[in-house]
């Protein structure tokens, strides 16, 4: 490591000057270094996304304000603050104003337990907000909070579309809450703690447990059983913040705009600013548990610079750049979380409610269970025969569930052994239809 | 103590709202907000997993099944009745401050020995509650899973007419 630092070393002046302070105005500023920024870019993102999307279907989108369009945020935020404020008579009038405020509060508050930066030396005292031993808790409990304010404001605005919209995504962040906490259970178990700071440090160690190997860094996403957790985690998050291709709660077509139809003007804006800021913590999220958190490149320099000195000065420097600029190397991971959000929406037509349902009781829940007992397995088996006990275990497990699977698919499929007349088959399974995007019944063929 | 003080005072009015308040929305999110409350009470305490816990299970899914039900079944129309004046309104109080004498009796002898404000450093980590569980308490752990796989099962069976 860079720091090997004494107790008394003094840190900077700004850095010393924080760590006098009393533990609740440390907090405050810790809010205000990290939870403005988000503020300010939710604009940003939101310019990023028409201009992004625009490009991707072929169009050219918003140029005309400022210099690439880059002031269009701007002049909707003024447009949307001089619009009238429509109230409808028959609204529940206390709820119907409450749920904006409701919708907003998990976006900001999520983001507390995130480490913008690293966990040793200065600027360990700058971030996270709190270190609590309960961080990636905190985090899910923080999002299950998000359905409250669609589902409050869906009630609340008296409408049959506002109500099913509601509905909707009730039942939609219910089902893939359970997907999502045992994905990361696995992560959790792998790491050994619930902290995001042991899990970014779990992450900086030699690649899969060689040490040969540890000029590179362990991020989750390159084991087997982390990259099976980040696919299922990167479809809960998109379905968790109602992003397309999950956009079920408003989609347009079926249900005018779902919970936010009846609302105007400055509201509607407050829904919009918690959704992306709500996007942007869940692609940090994703980058922490599974992209190595604020670390640039999944390399140790350290450890380059000692074992090929050729390029030992070169590798100082990046250790130094990797080190100070962390927040810089979030924020891009922050960044590139939303393009891939903004990527899926250009991308992917809309679910249906039965393939909603399907794809997440179906094949994420039990797909994130057995890689949760994969983890297990590979654990123990470390512990007892070493870690090349550990991988082949983890391998054998893996292939075991996939052979399970694949009789399972075969005994429910029509052309598995039910259609063989091995096993006889029940009515309703009969019935059942594979996924797929478009409905076959109603296909178009030219 | 002071910020105990005033999340008490928040939470406690907030159950009276659960109760006094005629739509059953605004009760049920009365009671959100309670849970929430008391999360926070309990992270004063320096017990994060007990509080985080009960925003998770509490807040996080059992009332939004709640509202979910109140939605789905449009309970949404405040209603008013008049109820004669019955022996059973003074036997229903009667009954109240008695449970509620019996629960005082127990919980106030505890509080002759309370000084300090916070928990203990290790107490209900996850480490420490993880290691209780899988050693101590694995039994009636292990019993209280079954339960609940139990109850899974049987409430598929209920809801599906077919398998």
């Amino acid at each position: 490591m860079l720091f090997d630092l004494p107790p008394r070393y003094s840190y900077g002046c700004m850095t010393d000057w924080l760590i006098q302070q009393s533990p609740a105005v440390q907090a405050t500023i810790r809010v205000l270094v990290f939870v403005l920024p988000v503020l300010i870019i939710v604009p940003g993102l939101i310019w990023w996304e028409r201009r992004l999307l625009s490009w991707m279907q072929d169009r050219i989108g918003p140029n005309r304000v400022g210099p690439f369009g880059l002031l269009q945020p701007i002049a909707d935020g003024v447009k949307l603050f001089f619009k009238e404020d429509i109230t409808p008579a028959a609204v529940d009038r206390l709820i119907y104003f409450v749920a904006p405020a409701v919708a907003l509060f998990p976006a900001f508050a999520i983001g507390a337990t995130l480490p913008w930066g690293p966990h040793y030396g200065p600027l360990m005292h700058w971030t996270p907000i709190a270190d609590v031993n309960i961080g990636i808790l905190y985090i899910l409990a923080i999002s299950s909070l998000g359905v409250y304010g669609v589902v409050l404001s869906g009630y609340a605005s008296n409408n049959k579309y506002s109500l099913l919209g509601g509905l909707r995504a009730s039942a939609q962040l219910i089902s893939y809450e359970l997907a999502m906490s045992v994905s990361l259970a696995g992560i959790v178990m792998a790491t050994g703690s619930l902290k995001l700071t042991d899990m970014v440090a779990e992450q900086m160690k030699p690649l899969w447990g060689w040490d040969a190997a540890a000029v590179f860094q362990n991020w989750f996403i390159f084991t087997p059983f982390g990259f099976i957790a980040a696919v299922i985690f990167l479809i809960c998050m998109v379905a968790e913040t109602n992003r397309a291709p999950f956009d079920l709660p408003e989609a347009e077509n079926e249900i005018i705009a779902g919970y936010h139809t009846e609302y105007s003007s400055m509201k509607v804006a407050v829904f919009f600013m918690g959704e992306y800021a709500t996007m942007f913590i869940f692609g940090g999220v994703f980058a922490t548990v599974f992209l190595g958190g604020w670390n640039m490149l999944p390399v140790n320099w350290d450890v380059l610079a000692a074992q090929v000195p050729a390029v030992a000065p070169f590798a100082r420097v990046m250790d130094g750049a990797n080190y100070w600029l962390a927040p810089l190397w979030f924020l891009g991971k922050c960044a590139g979380g939303i393009t891939f959000y903004i990527w899926l929406r250009a991308t992917l037509p809309r679910l249906r409610y039965d393939q909603l349902m399907s794809l997440g009781w179906k094949s994420l829940l039990p797909m994130a269970v057995a890689n949760f007992i994969v983890v297990a397995i590979w654990i123990m088996c470390t512990k007892l025969y070493g870690p090349a006990g550990g991988w082949i275990s983890m391998f054998v497990a893996l292939a075991i569930i996939y052979v399970l699977y694949l009789n399972v698919v075969s005994a429910t499929s029509k052309s598995g052994w039910y259609a063989q007349g091995r096993i006889r088959m029940t009515e309703g399974a009969e019935k059942r239809r594979p996924i797929a995007l478009v409905d076959p019944s109603k296909e178009v063929r030219p | 103590m002071t910020v105990f003080m005033v999340l008490s005072t928040i939470a406690i009015l907030a159950a009276l709202g659960v109760v006094l308040f005629s739509s059953p929305v605004r009760s049920a999110l009365c009671l959100v907000f309670n849970f929430f409350t008391l999360a926070f009470i309990y992270f004063g305490l320096k017990t994060e997993l007990l509080g985080i816990t009960q925003i998770v299970v509490y807040t996080g899914a059992i009332m939004v099944l709640f509202l979910f039900v109140i939605m789905l079944l449009n309970l949404g129309g405040p209603q008013t009745w008049k109820e004669r004046f019955e022996f059973r309104t003074v036997l229903g109080f009667g009954f109240g401050f008695a449970l509620a004498a019996v629960i005082a009796s127990q919980v106030f002898a505890n509080f002759q020995y309370f000084d300090k404000p916070q928990a203990p450093d290790s107490f209900g980590s996850p480490q420490a509650l993880g290691r209780v569980l899988f050693t101590h308490y694995v039994w009636p752990f292990e019993v209280a899973s079954i339960l609940l796989l139990i109850g899974i099962v049987g409430s598929i069976m209920l809801a599906k007419r077919k398998l």
